[in-house]
């Protein structure tokens, strides 16, 4: 194994949506800036982005405005955002569409030029090439592209992140970058629950299950400051094959019925809004109908017209092809029987919902020289792949402004050699754990003490405590684990990314007392909202030296 | 299964350093065995995001569902073309159906 050392002046991690969108703005402000992207799979295809997508969630039709898109997103997050960077996101929105556009993403258009109206702020697009459309724009810069490399942890000298670490998945190499600035984009967490599916279909989940918050856990591990981990998103998805219900229930106006055919929001949830209920009471009131004996629940497409299933059919194809499989497996199709519906085990996201660095307006994070990005920046949820966009701008604009006249700075050797020894441990046991083991562990218990599927995601105190003993003791373990080859050895890697995030992520769940988003947060032990005690943010700060998680709470208004 | 990789069309990406879909699947789960042929590490590990389906330049390798999610067989299988792809889908009765959906705008196209 060697070691290979490259200089650059900014350096990205994780080339996905954010990752891929931040090294094209860098090359348009300031197109001599040595970038490099370090990509733990290939850019081309990679993260939430792989499968293709068919709408744009977030964009500001006319009649709308940043503002009243910052007025939905605290709705619907019960009062608790980052006002202040969704706004900043709000305001990016079009621009940044419209630069994704002239890279070569089809979109549904009106006569007049405008983009057609999906949903109330969505758009419809022809998605299943946008990754390679934003990979395609990056090879058009100067970036150097690293793909098959995993990140494992920030370069860091108790001051500055110096760069990071990474591992060449393909050569063995030990890869050290050093950086002016980085750019965190490595997406949210998957695959620290138990998923709905087993055996060998345990990864077919809806979130990425290679984006497992490394980046999350590389921030943790040097002492910076994240927020709203409790904030967890739970996805209403077609059942076992977790395609997006948006696209049916937005694209194709299609109700939510129970196994009676009721539509049930109006039938039984009209003190929470009806059809117009937020959207965890949308999930909420599904895993309550099949409490009460009414489920299974569907999105009831049956009547759709011929034409309208057709274009529901293109737009899955775009985004994601198992339903597809689903449907001419089972014989049937979305007009003959309704899709049936249900809750995904709780991710970690930045995207949809809020978990992540702690961030100022400009999108700095807590430490001096890292920068975040999409899913793994905190405080505005409903960004989704535009906000990503937008945020990539607005980090590589502060990034690029900070680091003017900064010099590098030396990399003191014990640090590579430490994180050397740390990344490269498992592959030279001859016995020991496996990481597979670790994943079975983990996933189980966080399934049935912190809220999992199998407890309707219901939490409380003294099993979040037993949570927070039992993560303590298999975090012991992970020092005997071994890695047969380099596939295995990122598996390993990734097995302790999700243990440091699930940690991280029991304390924030153990110190909101208060019920703030149901399923997502859902306290049986303290089951009322209480805005008198509780708009704020809950915030960690972990210990390396303790292996202590310190929480501190910030103020909402800023 | 979730992918299904046919040797018999699978042609190796003969003189690639990278077979095309091992350099894409964003789980690193596409490899080539000693026989010069494709695989899958680990069938459990599939996202089933047919990203490999899409790349692959001869079509042999067909998306399919675990058996778990149904006991039906069907399949799905892509082509690229610069700015658009082509879908075929068997069902369980044999029948197949084709979608063509434009996948990039190209100027002058
Ligand atoms: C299934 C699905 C469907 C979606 N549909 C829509 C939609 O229709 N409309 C919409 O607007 N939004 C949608 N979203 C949300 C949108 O895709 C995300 O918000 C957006 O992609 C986030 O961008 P990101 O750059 O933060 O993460 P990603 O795009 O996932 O990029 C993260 C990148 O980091 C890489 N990475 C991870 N760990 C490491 C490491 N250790 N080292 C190096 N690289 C690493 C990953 O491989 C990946 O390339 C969807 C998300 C999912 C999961
Ligand atoms: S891309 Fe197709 S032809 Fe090439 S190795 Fe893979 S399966 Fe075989
Ligand atoms: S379907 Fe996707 S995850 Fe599965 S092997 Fe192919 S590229 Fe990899």
């Amino acid at each position: 194994m060697g070691i290979t050392r490259i200089d650059c002046d900014i350096l990205i991690i994780g080339g996905g949506a954010a990752g891929c969108f931040a090294a094209v703005e860098i090359y348009k402000r300031s197109p001599d800036c040595n970038v490099l992207i370090m990509e733990k799979a290939h850019i081309e295809r990679s993260g939430c982005l792989a499968m293709g997508l068919n709408a744009i969630n977030a964009y500001i039709h006319p009649g709308q405005t940043p503002e009243s898109y910052v007025a939905n997103v605290e709705k619907q997050f019960e009062g608790v955002i980052r006002k202040d960077l969704v706004y900043s996101i709000a305001k990016g929105l079009n621009s940044a569409v419209r630069d994704v556009e002239e890279m070569g993403l089809p979109i549904e258009k009106n006569d007049d030029g405008t983009y057609k109206m999906r949903g109330k702020r969505s758009i419809r697009i022809c998605g299943e090439r946008l990754k390679p459309i934003l990979a395609e724009a990056v090879c058009k810069t100067k970036a150097q592209v690293l793909n098959r490399v995993v990140a494992t942890n920030f370069i860091y000298d108790g001051e500055r992140v110096l760069g990071a670490f990474g591992y060449g998945v393909r050569n063995s190499n030990f890869y050290v970058v050093k950086a002016k600035a980085v750019i965190v984009a490595t997406g949210g967490a998957s695959g620290i629950y138990r998923s709905n599916n087993a055996g060998e279909a345990r990864n077919l989940i809806w979130y990425c299950p290679w984006n497992v918050g490394t980046g999350y856990a590389m921030g943790i591990r040097i002492g910076a400051e994240m927020t709203s981990f409790e904030n967890r998103f739970i996805a209403l998805r077609v059942k076992d094959v977790h395609a997006p219900t948006g696209i049916i229930a937005v694209g194709a106006r299609s109700k939510q019925i129970n196994a009676h055919g009721e539509d049930y929001l109006e039938c039984y949830y009209k003190h929470l809004g009806g059809n117009k209920c937020l959207t965890h009471h949308r999930l909420l009131a599904t895993i309550e109908e099949t409490k009460a004996g009414r489920g299974p629940c569907y999105l009831d497409t049956t009547t759709l017209s011929v034409d309208e299933e057709k274009r529901l059919k293109e737009d899955f194809l775009n985004m994601n092809p198992p339903i597809i499989l689903l449907w001419a497996a089972n014989g049937m199709n979305p007009r003959t029987k309704p899709v049936e519906i249900h809750g995904t085990e709780p991710f970690i996201v930045g995207g949809h919902c809020q978990a992540g660095y702690w961030i100022d307006k400009d999108r700095r994070t807590t430490i001096p020289g890292l920068y975040a990005a999409g899913e793994a920046a905190g405080g505005a949820p409903k960004k989704y792949v535009s906000g990503s966009w937008v945020e990539a701008r607005i980090a590589s604009a502060t990034a690029l402004e900070d680091i003017k006249g900064f010099p590098h700075k030396k990399i003191d050797d014990s640090l590579i050699l430490k994180e050397q020894e740390r990344v490269l441990s498992s592959l030279n046991k001859k016995t020991g754990v496996l990481p597979h083991e670790i994943r079975e562990r983990l996933q189980k218990i966080m399934d049935e003490y912190a809220g999992g599927i199998s407890m309707n995601y219901a939490l409380h105190e003294e099993r979040l405590l037993e949570a927070r003993r039992l993560l303590r003791c298999l975090k012991e373990r992970t020092n005997d684990v071994k890695s047969e080859n380099n596939y295995s050895l990122v598996d390993v890697l990734e097995c302790i990314d999700k243990l440091d995030v699930a940690r991280v992520l029991v304390e924030h769940l153990i110190y909101r007392k208060e019920t703030r988003w149901s399923c997502y947060q859902a306290r049986l032990d303290y089951p009322e909202k209480d805005d008198k005690r509780w708009r704020v943010f809950v915030n960690s700060i972990y210990n390396p030296d303790t292996d202590e998680i310190r929480m501190v709470e910030r103020p909402l208004d800023r | 299964m979730s992918i299904y990789i046919d040797e018999n069309i699978c042609n190796g990406c003969k003189g690639l350093a990278e077979a095309r879909c091992e350099r894409i699947c964003p789980g690193d789960l596409c490899y080539r065995k000693e026989n010069t042929k494709a695989a899958i590490r680990d069938q459990s590990a599939c996202w089933t995001c047919a990203c490999c389906v899409k790349e692959c330049p001869v079509q042999a390798i067909e998306l399919r569902l675990p058996f778990q999610i149904s006991c039906n067989a069907a399949s799905l299988k892509a082509q690229l073309k610069r700015n658009r792809t082509i879908w075929t889908i068997k069902d369980a009765s044999g029948q197949v159906e084709e979608y063509v959906i434009q996948a990039r705008s190209l100027k002058g196209d």
